[in-house]
């Protein structure tokens, strides 16, 4: 069973550390405040890694998956 | 079809009574308002437009589902100091305003309803005070409460969490409401406006309701007026009313310079854009405008577009509660740079960072301050094009002295 999964960010608990720019440059820049900028899109499978990665970083735990559908 | 309905019997400076009130509209009949509601197609006059009728299935749905008896909320925090219409309401007609209210707490098994209002609208307050004793019985527990003067205020999520003993910031949603808000149980928030039409829909059904309006938007709306106009004041309106009808000046020549609809998160239209304009959304919609909550503030031709702009963005940027990142950088940012414009002292590439910054903070906070500012602040670079191209090379300009026109903080001490 696989998901598509979306980072989606808690932007009050978003401190603008900035870790997960650096984990998963490919999904996440950082805005000109140091404030994250997330695709919207489903992440590739071959991302979902990193993506956890990213998500487990986050000192504010501001930052998730969060599955679309199962298919 | 013939307005003020909402108005109707109402003298300025107090209220009506309850025997006046029922004197004025009949008893408010018994039975669930939810069919007629979803006929009448009223939608919330708070500002998002939002259908009330699947606003009250959707809290009555998640109540069902859980074991805690639903709220309702009235959210006459009106934080924009252009608003008039909810607190005025609430100082005339406060019985119209509770039997919504009350209707609507029926529909959905409620029995507490809280009404908040800005702690300096003590007209207000007095009204809907003395309002909730001479009601007769049977009805919901009724609690009044006093509220900080602040945009904020009126933001759902903000008030919930004030009044249930936090501070006066938004909080993230999902949970909505309707899931989650007063003591945590599912809660019904409208405004005092949308509950009105609630109370007259209950006596007199859709299709007396639908005899006003458009077709999309149906029923009759109040609007704040302010600005340079002859006579500044809460209206009760059709939707199919001209915008130079309403105002009393015409579109062109001798009429205004630019007028702003729907308030502080609200878009500015220059005077090309308000020949033969009527309130109807679908007409707002053709130049990016809505109504929202129904602030119309309008500009005359000595005023100053781009002073005026810079005054709105400070009101705004000290208006967030500066949780979200994007919001708390972007819209000081924002402000102090058209404040440069306005003086005739902003770097160049100003253009392009306010059009940057304005898209960056779009859709990236908690609640939706960054967004209509972003909108407000971008429609009056469009339609303040010459002014902030005259501000660049000569400075300040000869109106940028007079008194503002656009308040910044509200008509009465808080």
């Amino acid at each position: 069973m696989s998901r598509d999964e979306v980072l989606v960010l808690d932007p009050i608990g978003c401190a603008g550390h900035g870790l997960c720019a650096e984990l998963l440059p490919e999904w996440i820049t950082l805005d000109e405040w140091g404030y994250p900028i997330l695709r919207p899109e489903a992440i590739p499978p071959e991302l979902l890694p990193h993506a956890r990665r990213a998500v487990a970083a986050c000192p504010k735990l501001a930052l998730r998956l969060r599955a679309l559908s199962a298919s | 079809m013939t307005l003020p309905r909402l108005l109707l019997g109402t003298q300025d400076g107090r209220a009506l009574t309850h025997a006046e009130h029922v004197g004025v509209h009949g008893p408010l009949p018994a039975g669930d308002v939810s069919a007629a509601l979803a006929a009448a197609g009223l939608r919330g006059r708070g500002g998002a437009a939002f259908p009330t009728a699947r606003k009250l299935q959707a809290v009555a749905a998640t109540a069902a589902a859980g074991r805690h008896r639903p709220v309702v909320l009235v959210n006459g925090a009106e934080g924009e100091p252009m608003s008039a219409k909810d607190r005025t309401l609430c100082a005339r007609t406060p019985h119209l305003v509770l039997d919504g209210a009350q209707a609507a707490a029926a529909a959905i098994g409620a029995r507490r309803v809280t009404v908040a209002l800005p702690r300096a609208a003590t007209d207000a307050l007095d009204a809907m005070r003395t309002a909730v004793h001479e009601r007769p019985g049977g009805g919901p527990a009724i609690t009044v409460t006093a509220v900080p003067v602040a945009y904020l205020a009126g933001e759902e999520s903000a008030l919930i969490r004030h009044l249930d003993g936090g501070p006066l910031k938004p909080t993230v949603v999902p949970p909505r409401p309707a899931e989650r808000g007063l003591g945590r149980r599912p809660t019904l928030v409208q405004n005092p406006e949308t509950l009105a039409h609630v109370g007259l829909v209950a006596r007199h059904g859709a299709a007396w309701f639908r005899e006003a309006g458009t077709a999309a938007d149906p029923g009759s709306v109040l609007v704040s007026l302010a600005g340079d106009v002859v006579a500044p004041g809460v209206y009760e309106v059709d939707r199919r009313m001209r915008l130079a009808e309403l105002t009393g000046m015409p579109a062109g020549r001798g009429g205004p310079r630019a007028v702003l609809v729907g308030g502080y998160h609200g878009t500015w239209l220059g005077p090309d854009e308000l020949a033969g304009l009527t309130l109807a959304a679908e007409d707002l919609a053709a130049h990016g405008a809505t109504l929202a909550a129904g602030v119309i503030a309008v500009l005359g031709p000595k005023s100053c577009p781009v002073r005026e702009l810079a005054n709105v963005a400070g009101w705004l940027a000290a208006q967030s509660a500066g949780q979200c990142g994007p919001c708390a950088n972007g819209l000081p940012a924002i402000a102090t740079r058209l404040a440069a414009v306005a003086d005739g002292r902003a770097p160049s590439g100003s253009a392009a960072d306010l059009d940057r910054w304005t898209r960056l903070i779009t859709g990236r906070g908690a609640c939706h301050l960054p967004d209509g500012a972003a909108r407000l602040v971008r429609s009056g670079l469009r339609a303040f094009a010459p002014e902030v191209a005259e501000h660049a090379r000569r400075g300040p300009c000869a109106a940028c002295r007079r008194p503002p026109v656009l308040r910044v903080a509200s008509r009465v001490a808080a």
